[in-house]
């Protein structure tokens, strides 16, 4: 069987805020009703945390979930326990309407991390970063520059951004640029 | 830059976020229909200087529809609701009544 290997290859762009591919990452795409029973339970098994608000979401330790949407959740695993993850969920729903996929190689996952993350990650979505708007659990589905991509912060300092695996180049390096350009000094924290 | 408040998932979308669909409130004729009303249905569209109501589509967000009612002349927002209805709900009406009395759209007042 061929090694998989991620987007970038864990690339790291050091600086003051470091650009860092996350590597492999198992990501399942889970559509149905959020508020069943049967999906609520089976993503708690899975992934250890609770399904989250809308806007919201839960990681840790690399598994947690995403809300994508009124009827979609981003599941996150460790990458080599995403075909059992998959297993569980689509025994799981026996009986009910729902869509799984494992979308892991689809996707690439990358860090953002150090003191202006909030300005490198600003000047590149049309959303709101203030600290007052956007703060750690929020959960986000916008553009970076031309890509679709979503992100989310681990902590104030810390961004976690997915995009596809095609556009990772053009991501790692919009994000790479937009840290070497250094701070605007927009957001002063308090 | 139009911002709409994305009533699927809550969030306030840029317009470079969303995708716009034209009008809103179409009523789809068919098969069977008169050829006036097939028309109609294809290819005529208001273009209001004053209140709209439009569909856009959340298409680098959640991915849902959405309807919105603005003022083209002026850009501003009235509100926006869920697409799964025949007419805007009542306190959008009302929140363009406020500021455009007399409004008349389509069927619409």
């Amino acid at each position: 069987m061929s090694n998989a290997i991620s987007a970038v290859q864990a690339r790291v762009a050091p600086g003051e805020v470091t650009i860092r591919e996350d590597g492999l990452r198992g990501m399942i795409i889970l559509r149905g009703d959020l508020a069943s029973k049967k999906l609520r339970n089976i993503c708690k098994s899975v992934t250890g945390v609770a399904v989250p608000a809308q806007g919201q979401v839960d990681v840790t330790g690399g598994k947690g979930l995403c809300w994508m949407s009124p009827d979609e959740l981003l599941v996150l695993v460790p990458y080599a326990e995403a075909a059992q993850a998959l297993d569980a969920i689509d025994k799981a729903f026996s009986g009910e309407h729902y869509l799984a996929e494992n979308v892991s190689d689809a996707r690439a996952l990358i860090h953002v991390e150090g003191a202006f993350a909030r300005e490198v990650m600003a000047k590149l979505a049309p959303v709101d970063l203030h600290p007052d708007s956007f703060k750690p659990g929020d959960f986000r589905r916008t553009r970076l520059a031309q890509a679709a991509a979503a992100f989310w912060m681990r902590d104030e300092d810390t961004f976690e951004v997915i995009c596809f695996r095609s556009v990772a180049e053009y991501v790692f390096g919009l994000l790479a640029q937009s840290a070497k350009e250094g701070p605007v000094g927009y957001f002063t924290k308090a | 830059m139009l911002i709409l408040h994305c009533p699927c998932c809550g969030v306030d979308a840029d317009e470079t976020d969303l995708h716009a669909g034209g009008e809103a409130h179409l009523k789809r004729h068919g098969p069977g229909s008169s050829d006036e009303a097939f028309e109609e249905y294809l290819f005529m569209r208001e273009n209001p200087k004053g209140v709209h109501f439009e569909r856009w589509r959340h298409a680098y967000g959640c991915g849902k529809w959405f309807l919105a009612a603005r003022c083209t002349n002026t850009l501003e927002v009235f509100g926006t609701y869920s697409a799964q209805t025949l007419e805007p709900p009542q306190d959008i009406k009302d929140a363009i009544s406020a500021k455009r009395p007399g409004w008349v759209w389509r069927e619409f007042t």
